[in-house]
């Protein structure tokens, strides 16, 4: 197989005046951990959905393993694993009855799959007997997720698999796609948490149908443009107005427990940035501001690119 | 794919599928005792409320001659569980305010000189008045009050002319003798039904009825359900063909609707004596027939709403036209002729008539053959539709 495992071409999804998924193009590489990252209604669903075979597009194309996801899907429906948003297991079947029934569907037992779903199954062995409705968040994903394995798939989308699960479920969630990763299956999964973005090979960002841009994360952190400072103050509120009259303020935001502000100026060196905006503060009378540099975040670069998408909007 | 790995994969598949349903139903305990007891208790229940017997028909008498044969007609009155004397007297008022309240459905007039007549002529005329507020019912005491008269009169060897008037707001008045009044010789002969016991008639339709809508509700409701809870977008992923899925979600209900009919059956036959008089096993397999259809039907409703209360709404819709019309409660034969050219694409009025035809007249299946292809057809277009309307895939 020489062709990614996802391509998708121009794909366009409306509903009415709506744009879903908005000449979207991307690839994900064999063997990827690839992220769709963007805030809920960013169409990540719609195209995992057109990518799963659930959905036509009105127009573009996108195949998956090299198939056709409009013309092949019966071919293509026993080699991916799809992990829906919403869980979709039958709540009232207990787990080992939920994990017969999508193995005998692909023609397949548990008992043959065992050693291919034994990393995570293994977690939830002790409850077998248990119905799915009765599990926690974290159990019903990984209970949908050795669903979506069990037949033994070649690529594994995974649509919002952590929202509604808590931090340390989702950080163990992480670590099994990431083990999962090295047997060299690829994985598409979509998130709207920001971090997440991090622990993907490549991440592709999303706004309103759009993607705004496609690297390594490391390199989608790099590419924001501006010189970034964080500003440190207990007065947080009346600081991030103050520095709204900031002359050389391209953009400044609430971050956590501090406030990011992106200087306007183009290829300023840091150091002065962060001296000129103290001293812009202490004229104002906030003496315990602190600024300093920070390395922008993927986080960071999707709020520029956001703003800058909406800024026709805002304006309007 | 080799054909029989390919009707393998279909067999598996659908198993499979059918398997997680029976597991549905069985985990759900209320909606398993729903299923199996509510028809039940719903055919105990309606089988005696659904007659078109008459019994203990209020009656009263106005007799202008007191004589041993008005007594007589009288005492003949009396002692036929079909009526009940509620009063009698010489005055036509009282009659008039006792039909007025509605303590009598019938008055009986027995004009002055009915023995002379009845001995002189041998006939003598005889006023009935009926309360026709309710029509069907007001025929049925008419003829029981006919026969009642015509068997009296016979006995003596005389003729009695009953002269009925349908009374509906107007008041009972004294009837003058009716010398030219129509003969009426009442000669009811129920075939089949000889004791023209309803509940042989009614039992095996409202069997029909309740079986017809607990499996379309049934399922009606489930896909439907599905999409609401999302567990029909990871099935439609999997390689569960349409006609796989539509055919798992039959077969369950199949079997349960199948249950609830025999449960149904025995029912009718032990406590309601209602006849078998035809092969128990022609009616199970036209009764396994029409099941598809009622399921197909549901089925159809299901692939076609988004949500559970829609279809509810859609199958109450479907199933109230299909049961009205279906010649269970009315006759079809007094619908308006479009009705009953309407009525040949109903289902329910095919099996209806087949399971009277094999209950009560012993019907083979020479005589039900018609109704059968009928519901083959209806069967596989049903589920044709069901299957194409599901859809796999969302535009």
């Amino acid at each position: 197989m020489s062709e990614a495992p996802v391509v998708v071409d121009d794909v366009v999804k409306r509903y009415g005046e709506v744009a879903a998924v908005d000449h979207v193009t991307a690839e994900v590489r064999h063997g990827e951990l690839f992220g769709f990252i963007g805030p809920d209604g960013a169409g990540k669903t719609t195209l995992f959905r057109i990518l799963t075979t659930l959905l036509l597009p009105d127009s573009g194309s996108a195949r998956v393993l090299g198939r056709d996801v409009v013309t092949d899907l019966w071919a293509l429906r026993r080699e991916i694993g799809y992990m829906p948003g919403r869980f979709s297991l039958y709540p009232d079947l207990s787990v080992r009855e939920n994990l017969d029934f999508f193995a005998s569907v692909f023609g397949t037992t548990v008992a043959r799959e065992y050693e291919h779903i034994a990393p995570i199954y293994s977690q939830l062995e002790e409850f077998n007997d248990r119905r799915a409705a009765a599990l926690s968040g974290g159990m019903k994903q990984k209970l949908a997720l050795c669903c979506a394995l069990v037949h033994r798939p070649n690529i594994l989308f995974l649509d919002e698999p952590t929202t509604g699960v808590d931090a340390v479920s989702r950080r163990e969630f992480w670590e099994l796609l990431a083990r999962m990763r090295t047997s060299g299956l690829t994985i598409v999964v979509s998130t709207p948490y920001m971090d997440e973005a991090n622990r993907c090979d490549r991440v592709a960002l999303m706004q309103n149908g759009r993607i705004l841009a496609t690297d390594a994360p490391a390199a989608v952190a790099a590419s924001f443009e501006r010189t970034l400072l964080a500003v440190r103050s207990p007065d947080r509120y009346r600081v991030l107005l103050a520095l709204r009259d900031y002359p050389h303020t391209q953009r400044v935001y609430p971050f956590g427990e501090s406030l990011h502000l992106a200087d306007d100026r183009a290829g300023i060196d840091a150091a002065r940035a962060s001296s000129e905006a103290t001293a812009f503060l202490h004229d104002k009378g906030f003496t315990d501001a602190r600024v300093e540099p920070t390395p922008p975040t993927i986080e960071d670069v999707f709020i520029s690119r956001m703003s800058a998408v909406n800024a026709p909007v805002a304006a309007a | 794919m080799s054909a029989a790995s390919a009707v393998r994969g279909f067999a598996r598949r659908t198993l499979a599928l059918a398997r997680a349903e029976v597991l549905h139903v069985i985990r759900d305990r209320a909606s398993l005792v729903q299923i199996i007891v509510m028809p039940l208790v719903q055919l105990l229940v309606l089988s005696n409320v659904a007659t078109f017997a008459v019994k203990r028909s209020p009656v009263y008498f106005v007799d202008f001659d007191h004589s041993p044969a008005s007594r007589g007609i009288v005492t003949r009155f009396a002692a036929s569980d079909l009526f009940d004397i509620v009063g009698q007297s010489a005055s036509p008022d009282a009659a008039n305010e006792a039909m007025l309240r509605g303590d009598a459905t019938l008055v009986v007039t027995i004009p002055r000189d009915f023995e002379r007549d009845l001995v002189r002529d041998k006939a003598a005329p005889i006023g009935l008045d009926l309360n026709a507020e309710k029509g069907s019912a007001a025929g049925i005491v008419q003829s029981y009050a006919a026969q009642t008269l015509t068997d009296y009169a016979a006995e003596l060897g005389t003729e009695i002319v009953p002269t009925p008037r349908n009374v509906i707001d107007g008041p009972p008045s004294e009837i003058p003798p009716h010398p030219g009044a129509a003969h009426i010789d009442v000669r009811l002969r129920s075939w089949y039904n000889q004791t023209l016991d309803y509940k042989h008639y009614m039992v095996p339709g409202i069997l029909v009825a309740l079986v017809t809508m607990i499996g379309t509700l049934l399922t009606a409701q489930n896909i439907a359900r599905e999409k609401e809870m999302g567990t029909l977008e990871q099935l439609n992923v999997t390689p569960i063909g349409k006609a796989e899925f539509i055919t798992a979600k039959l077969l369950p209900f199949w079997v349960l609707a199948m249950i609830d009919l025999m449960l149904g059956l025995a029912v009718a036959r032990l406590v309601f004596d209602v006849p078998i008089r035809g092969s128990l096993v022609l009616l199970m397999g036209s009764a396994g027939l029409y099941m598809i259809v009622a399921l197909a039907i549901g089925l159809w409703i299901s692939a076609l709403v988004e949500t559970q209360q829609q279809a509810m709404f859609t199958s109450f819709f479907v199933i109230m036209i299909y049961l009205l019309m279906s010649g269970l409660l009315t006759p079809i034969d007094s619908m308006p002729h479009w009705v009953q050219v309407a009525s040949l694409v109903n289902p329910v009025r095919h099996f209806v008539s087949i399971s009277r035809a094999i209950l009560v007249k012993g019907a083979g299946l020479a005589e039900i053959s018609t109704q059968l292809v009928t519901l083959a057809v209806f069967a596989v277009g049903f589920l044709t539709l069901a299957i194409r309307q599901y859809r796999k895939r969302a535009a």
